[in-house]
């Protein structure tokens, strides 16, 4: 069975209550379903993340905390990943869908000829991986022609679950000499965000986002997540205000969600907003104006003012749920 | 020397206007270029390599912005665009050789096309958008910084050059999920912006008067040396197998709030087993 390698990145500073973040235990029970997990770990390695790993069917960790991982962008980690890729000569080589495992993918595929395709959403024994383009208008089947498949696998792609049969994964430290031109892009800063408590974005399961409508005040939006253990979500014209943090964005330039459930609040749903959201399992749109275009993508749509609405359905919620 | 003369090259692409339908076409799967523009997202860098070379006395002081673009005839609107946004001068790289190139294919064109601009005047920064609007992947900018060997300063939200001693530096920030980074290479590098860095400009009459002077250099992959077999649907390592249409959305239950819309919503919810 060939080596299939899983990039991981630093699991124990992931904040969440489980040893290994959620996309990491979906791309390890990607990686069983297609051949041998080998994991390849940036950062130190605890007999907690061990363990998980074990039980996620990692057969072997092979392991680096160098210190040029963490000091400069992307390049290093890249080197790490291509020294151990070089060596097995796996069939894939799967990461998370982030900004910068997506580079760190590009810059793999370089590195080893070999084809990288972003945004996977399904992958079968083939290495065939599914993928929406164009916005969500289209779904394609894209497969690399080379040797090893670098792929990039969004959230919720594949239900993670521990390997039926936990492995005693063997562990080797790698030592990788970076090359100068790796070295060169140093992060001389960085300023931490306070962690909202919500889940991440494009993690969540369900994802509420305002819009201009909301005139400044996410309020109720962020009471009607919270009552749903959602993560809260943006149009551009509310994060251009300034009424939200950048990266609230859903959108064309910011992030693309296909939540179970997306619930849409002073948003028109202009293209720039829908090609972000468009593939949710399930749209509510709540809205003032009946002709905002955002009525002809929900399954279910208010015409009303939001600010009564949305913390009438938060009460409804807290109520139902004692 | 303060504020020395910069040669920046701006990679712009002619793609589908993202207001209309867009669509995959012909056997192989790509996209229909027919109503094409210049990529919003790449306004963004060509705004920010006016402004670098602006603020050092603009093309009187000896800088220059070229406005780079890859793709069909058509594809040369896009730097037409440009140069009436403000670039001084285009180069249209254009070969039926380059037809289907996957990322990887158009990052080994593109550095080539780079190394072959360079021997004339050094490029001291490759400035790009944060992603492509029909691609949407990302992974230019990564791959032609590592075909090149230059430092990678991706997805800057803010972009500031400095000169110490004759020592170039670009430094960015780049803004995470769960934190915002500062990040510092020596020129030249490759840098990709996002929409958070400026606002563009818009062309206006004088510019694009001006642009009709302005001259736009056709080249094929023969003359930046590239074998035609490494570029293309030959050079790529990926290929699309199947496509298909994702039905469009349709409207469901529309109701006008009486009152009681976020019980209703509340209902609609424990319907669909959404609580």
């Amino acid at each position: 069975m060939s080596a299939v390698l899983v990039f991981v990145d630093q699991p124990s500073a992931h904040g969440g209550a489980a040893a290994l973040p959620q996309s990491t235990q979906e791309l390890l029970a990607l990686a069983r379903a297609v051949g041998e997990p080998v994991v390849v770990l940036a950062g130190p390695l605890s007999g907690e993340v061990l363990t998980a790993l074990g039980a996620h069917g990692a057969s072997r960790i092979y392991q680096c905390e160098q210190s040029e991982l963490f000091e400069y962008l992307v390049a290093p980690k890249a080197d790490f990943l291509t020294h151990v890729a070089a060596q097995l000569q796996p069939a894939a080589v799967l990461l998370e869908n982030s900004a910068e495992c997506k580079e760190i993918a590009a810059r793999v595929g370089i590195a080893l000829s070999a084809g990288v395709i972003s945004d996977a959403v399904g992958l079968d024994a083939g290495l065939n991986v599914q993928k929406s383009v164009l916005a969500g208008s289209y779904t394609v089947t894209a497969r690399a022609t080379t040797a090893t498949a670098v792929i990039t696998v969004k959230p919720h792609s594949v239900h993670a679950e521990e390997a039926a049969v936990p492995a005693l994964p063997e562990v080797e430290v790698v030592s990788v000499i970076f090359g100068p031109a790796s070295l060169a892009a140093r992060i001389i800063d960085r300023t931490g965000k306070p962690a909202s408590g919500r889940p991440e974005l494009t993690e969540a399961r369900i994802v509420v986002a305002g819009g201009r409508g909301m005139e400044g005040n996410f309020g109720p939006v962020e009471e009607l997540a919270d009552v749903l253990g959602a993560a809260v979500g943006a149009s551009r014209a509310a994060t251009d205000a300034g009424w939200i943090e950048h990266s609230a964005q859903v959108g064309q330039t910011g992030k693309t969600v296909s939540p179970q459930l997306y619930i849409s609040a002073g948003i028109s749903g202009a293209i720039q907003q829908k090609s972000g959201m468009q593939t949710s399992k399930v749209i509510v749109a709540v809205n003032r104006d009946a002709e905002s275009p955002v009525f002809d993508i929900a399954d279910f749509g208010i015409v009303g003012d939001l600010f009564t609405v949305l913390p009438q359905a938060t009460e409804e919620i807290k109520r139902r749920k004692g | 020397m303060e504020n020395s003369a910069l040669n920046i090259v701006v990679l712009v692409k002619h793609v589908p206007d993202v207001q209309l339908n867009r669509h995959l076409t012909g056997e192989e799967n790509t996209v229909d270029r027919s109503d094409s523009i210049l990529s919003e997202l790449d306004e963004y860098a060509l705004e920010a390599a006016l402004q670098l070379v602006e603020a050092r006395g603009g093309v009187a002081a000896g800088n220059n912005v070229v406005a780079v673009t890859m793709g069909p005839a058509g594809a040369v609107a896009a730097v037409k665009k440009a140069l009436q946004i403000g670039a001084f001068e285009g180069v249209h790289l254009s070969d039926e050789a380059l037809a289907g190139s996957d990322a990887a294919a158009t990052s080994l064109a593109l550095a080539a096309l780079i190394r072959h601009l360079s021997p004339s005047r050094p490029v001291d920064l490759i400035l790009t958008g944060m992603a492509s609007t029909d691609g949407e992947t990302s992974l230019l900018p990564a791959q032609l910084a590592a075909r090149l060997g230059l430092p990678q300063l991706t997805f800057a939200a803010s972009l500031e050059v400095t000169d110490d001693g004759g020592v170039r530096r670009a430094v960015i920030r780049r803004d995470g999920d769960s934190q915002s980074e500062v990040v510092q290479a020596t020129l030249p590098a490759v840098i990709s912006v996002t929409d958070q860095i400026n606002s563009p400009r818009y062309p206006n009459f004088k510019g694009i008067m001006a642009a009709k002077k302005k001259t736009v250099t056709t080249l094929t992959v023969a003359d930046i040396a590239v074998d035609p077999a490494q570029v293309g649907r030959a050079g790529s390592w990926t290929v699309v197998e199947s496509a298909q249409v994702r039905p469009p959305r349709t409207a469901g239950t529309i109701i006008n709030d009486e009152g009681n819309a976020g019980l209703l919503l509340v209902d609609f919810l424990a319907a669909q087993k959404l609580l």
